[in-house]
């Protein structure tokens, strides 16, 4: 028997042939998701809609003011698109960072890719294209909208989205070379893995602190018309960044020109040429640092853990649980502190409960003046509303992941004897009651701040009691039933369609005790106003039966319906 | 002891698992064998507990699995033939969190951790996160976490995958050992030669069905092959490629 290899040498595959299984696979995802549930891709759409409607109406709303400021109308409009695409082309740099990272050094597809005789050049290509589509959908998504809206006010003609895209490809480009070129740098000195860790933080930081400084920038003053006065100062302050030799000034010169009726191909050229010969250079990059790179990235990031004080104290501190529990608890822990995709996620959580105190304290109630107690109240009352929907976004960042991220190890836990429901009803502590001391704390904190009635108060703290177990269990049930176990990124848990449709149901449910609460405390009010006493307690405890009743049952159903699923799951 | 009865696990349509009825004794090292797809992975999961059987009962050590699992799952140790782990977890700590699954504590499973690792060549990486282990490697802390409650039953999926020389030689003996005093062993290859050294009884599988079933004896009096090698008797059963249809294959 004789195994003949051919004489001549063979082809190398293009970019196209090497990223075919690529989009192959986006197209069989959409094809399963078109013949799969309608309600899926309707509730997605309406929900996408909705979402570049609300851009398009905001962007649509300020540029029509700012075009009608005389004589330096379209000289802001130009200014705030440049301020708005360099922070665009700062998240990209950030994306692109610990995209790279994936896409040249940690796929799945590279072993294959790199042992086949694939030109240097087309691979580079390939996985710079993969790098570039994968980094830059979203921006795409929040860009598209926001140019719609500039080429309907200053009318920019059917030929203006051949030019944003002209435009806005090489500007996408350029943060995508420049990524990939520092990830290469960094996989050179540290391991892959303990890079990607660091690239995640990094970009979750800088992404953390951004949000801050738009929300410290008390943007809702311009919505006031004294505020729409302070405009000038306030793109002044936020253009300050801006430099004429930055490509996203280059971006919206060149889309300004367009619309502004200016023969200038100058910005459009720099670009052009700029992507170009970024390219070059990160190509060159590519072929001498690459292999070396890969081959690091094969290496094992090797770390020791010892017995720590830290272990010794909290396995002290859970002595008193059963044996199963208890090591279960322990691991649960271990394995958050140890992994930097979730525990990286308690920034966000940091930022997002400073927004929120600080949105309480940016509310123009205590200025001197006295505040009627309608107001107070009311205010309060809606507070709980707020402090809700921050607590549902907590739970869907760290309880709803829970069970998806025991994917891979479910045969372990299935094929033991260790009972599905104690799992489960330990997940459900581990994530709810640090949840409930923080929502007990965010509930306190904001109250006093509010100067909150008692009533209010006493109302405000048991609610948070009864909605907080309510929605940890909500989170845990429907994470089990919308499962992601291939996912090995905990942050992108959350965002997927069963984390869509966990926040949903759990802003459904903070709508429902709003609105039982909403007779007691309008009754409580209409007594004050009368002079009575105080409000009728008959209706209170009604009400605050009903909302016990509703989340009991918002937290067994859950729990129940996840078991049956977790019993009944394949591993 | 493991007992299989109308075992069945239908996905839709398709029928992975059509009806096996196997009894495995005390003592004895049982082989399941079959091509790729016949059903093998899916037998073994259920008898595991991790998949739920469309028909039919599963006893292990004489409980029914899926009457009274906890019991059931607490006399046996499973090893997949892919050894997913927690990557944020050292080795010694992974077992004493399995040690805990199977409600295990005390100084006494401390020491045990320290023998398993010893035995498996691991002590050195005994406080190393298990993502910087090699297959091999988490493949021995597998196995090693099926032995350490000292189960009755042991059900292997695809023992040798990733193994050195030197600890699938330790795994054989284990594994000889273990039913040598008493203990069930059910184990899967595709290693033909494994098999036929280590099994007591092979049952051949495909397409769902166990085509047949006995020691190698009992196989070749089945299929009227004389002294037949496993191999030989393997790809009677099953079919496979003449040598004809291979040089084919390459010429063309």
């Amino acid at each position: 028997m004789s195994f003949s290899i051919p004489d001549a040498p063979l082809g190398s595959a293009g970019v196209l042939e090497i990223l075919a299984p690529k989009w192959r696979s986006q197209l069989a995802r959409l094809r399963q998701a078109r013949s799969g549930s309608g309600a899926r891709a309707l509730l997605l759409a309406l929900l996408g809609g909705g979402f570049w409607l609300a851009v398009f109406g905001l962007s649509y709303r300020v540029l029509k003011f700012i075009k009608g400021v005389e004589e330096i109308g379209p000289l802001l409009a130009g200014k705030l698109l440049a301020v708005g695409l360099l922070s665009f082309a700062a998240i990209l740099l950030l994306s692109n960072l610990v995209t790279a990272l994936s896409t040249f050094f940690l796929a799945k597809d590279l072993d294959m890719l790199v042992a086949a005789p694939v030109d240097w050049i087309w691979f580079y290509l390939a996985k710079l294209g993969e790098t570039l589509a994968h980094s830059s959908w979203m921006v795409v998504l929040m860009v598209v909208p926001i140019l719609t809206a500039y080429g309907v006010v200053f009318g920019g003609g059917p030929l203006f989205p051949l030019v944003a895209l002209g435009t806005l490809l090489p500007f996408f480009l350029l943060p995508t070379v420049v990524g990939s070129v520092i990830t290469l740098v960094l996989v050179n000195v540290f391991p892959a893995r303990r890079a990607r860790d660091l690239l995640s933080l990094v970009a979750l930081s800088v992404i953390a602190g951004l949000v801050l400084f738009l929300r410290l920038a008390q943007p809702e003053q311009l919505s006031t018309p004294e505020g729409y006065r302070n405009l000038l100062d306030f793109i002044a302050k936020l253009s300050a960044p801006t430099h004429p030799l930055l490509p996203s000034e280059w971006a919206a010169s060149a889309l300004m020109n367009w619309l502004l009726r200016v023969r200038d191909p100058l910005p459009l050229l720099l670009l052009w040429s700029t992507a170009g010969a970024f390219i070059v250079i990160g190509a060159s990059f590519h072929r001498r640092l690459y292999m070396p790179g890969f081959t690091k990235s094969q290496e094992g990031a090797n770390r020791r853990m010892g017995g720590t004080v830290w272990h010794r104290l909290v396995r002290r501190l859970l002595a008193w649980l059963p044996v199963t529990r208890r090591e279960f608890v322990l691991k649960d822990l271990k394995v958050f502190f140890r992994d930097a995709t979730q525990w990286s996620q308690l920034i966000l959580l940091a930022v997002l409960l400073i927004v929120y105190v600080f949105n309480i304290r940016a509310l123009p109630l205590y200025t001197g003046e006295k505040v009627p107690y309608v107001v107070v109240t009311l205010v309060v009352f809606l507070n709980q509303g707020l402090g809700g929907f921050v607590l549902s976004a907590i739970a869907a960042r760290f309880i709803f992941p829970a069970v998806s991220l025991e994917g891979r190890q479910l045969w372990l836990l299935r094929s033991s004897p260790l009972d599905l429901k104690a799992m489960l009803w330990s997940k459900y502590w581990v994530g709810t009651l640090p949840l409930l001391g923080l929502a007990l704390g965010i509930a306190m904190v904001t109250n006093l701040m509010l100067q909150a009635p008692p009533f209010m108060l006493l109302l405000s703290l048991m609610t948070t009691v009864c909605y907080t177990l309510a929605v940890g269990a909500l989170a845990l049930g429907l994470g089990v039933l919308f499962p992601q176990f291939e996912t090995e990124n905990a942050a992108q848990i959350p965002t997927s369609f069963g984390g869509l449709v966990f926040m949903m149901a759990a802003v459904s449910l903070l709508t429902l005790i709003i609105v039982i609460e909403a007779v007691p405390v309008a009754e409580h009010l209409r007594a004050w106003q009368a002079g009575e006493a105080a409000g009728s307690s008959t209706a209170l405890l009604l009400a605050m039966g009903a909302v016990f009743v509703l989340c009991a049952l918002t937290t067994v159903l859950p729990l129940q319906i996840g078991l049956r699923r977790l019993a009944a799951l394949d591993a | 002891m493991i007992e299989l009865t109308g075992l069945t696990k239908r996905y839709g349509r398709f029928t992975a698992v059509d009806g096996i009825t196997l009894t495995i004794p005390p003592g004895a090292l049982y082989g399941l064998l079959g091509p790729n797809g016949a059903g093998k992975t899916t037998t073994m999961r259920m008898i595991a507990g991790i998949l739920q059987p469309t028909a039919g009962t599963i006893r292990i050590a004489g409980i029914d699995l899926w009457g009274e699992p906890l019991r059931a799952k607490s006399r046996m140790g499973f090893i997949p033939d892919r050894p997913f782990v927690y990557d944020k977890l050292t080795g010694a700590e992974f077992l004493r969190f399995v040690a805990g699954l199977y409600g295990q504590d005390g100084a006494s499973i401390d020491r045990r951790i320290d023998e398993l690792l010893e035995l498996f060549d691991l002590l050195p990486w005994k406080d190393e996160l298990t993502e910087s282990y090699s297959h091999g490697m988490r493949q021995k802390l597998i196995i090693g976490s099926a032995l350490l409650h000292r189960p009755e039953v042991i059900v292997v999926d695809e023992p040798m995958v990733g193994l050195d020389p030197k600890s699938a030689r330790l795994l054989k003996d284990l594994l000889r050992q273990f039913a040598g005093r008493g203990g069930t062993v059910l184990m899967s290859t595709h290693t033909l030669e494994i098999a036929e050294a280590m099994c007591d009884r092979i049952a051949i599988v495909q397409a769902g069905r166990i085509v047949a079933a006995g020691t190698m004896d009992e196989l070749r009096a089945h299929t009227s092959s004389g002294d037949a090698s496993l191999e030989e008797l393997f790809l009677k059963l099953t079919g496979g490629l003449a040598e004809r249809e291979l040089s084919e294959l390459f010429d063309s």
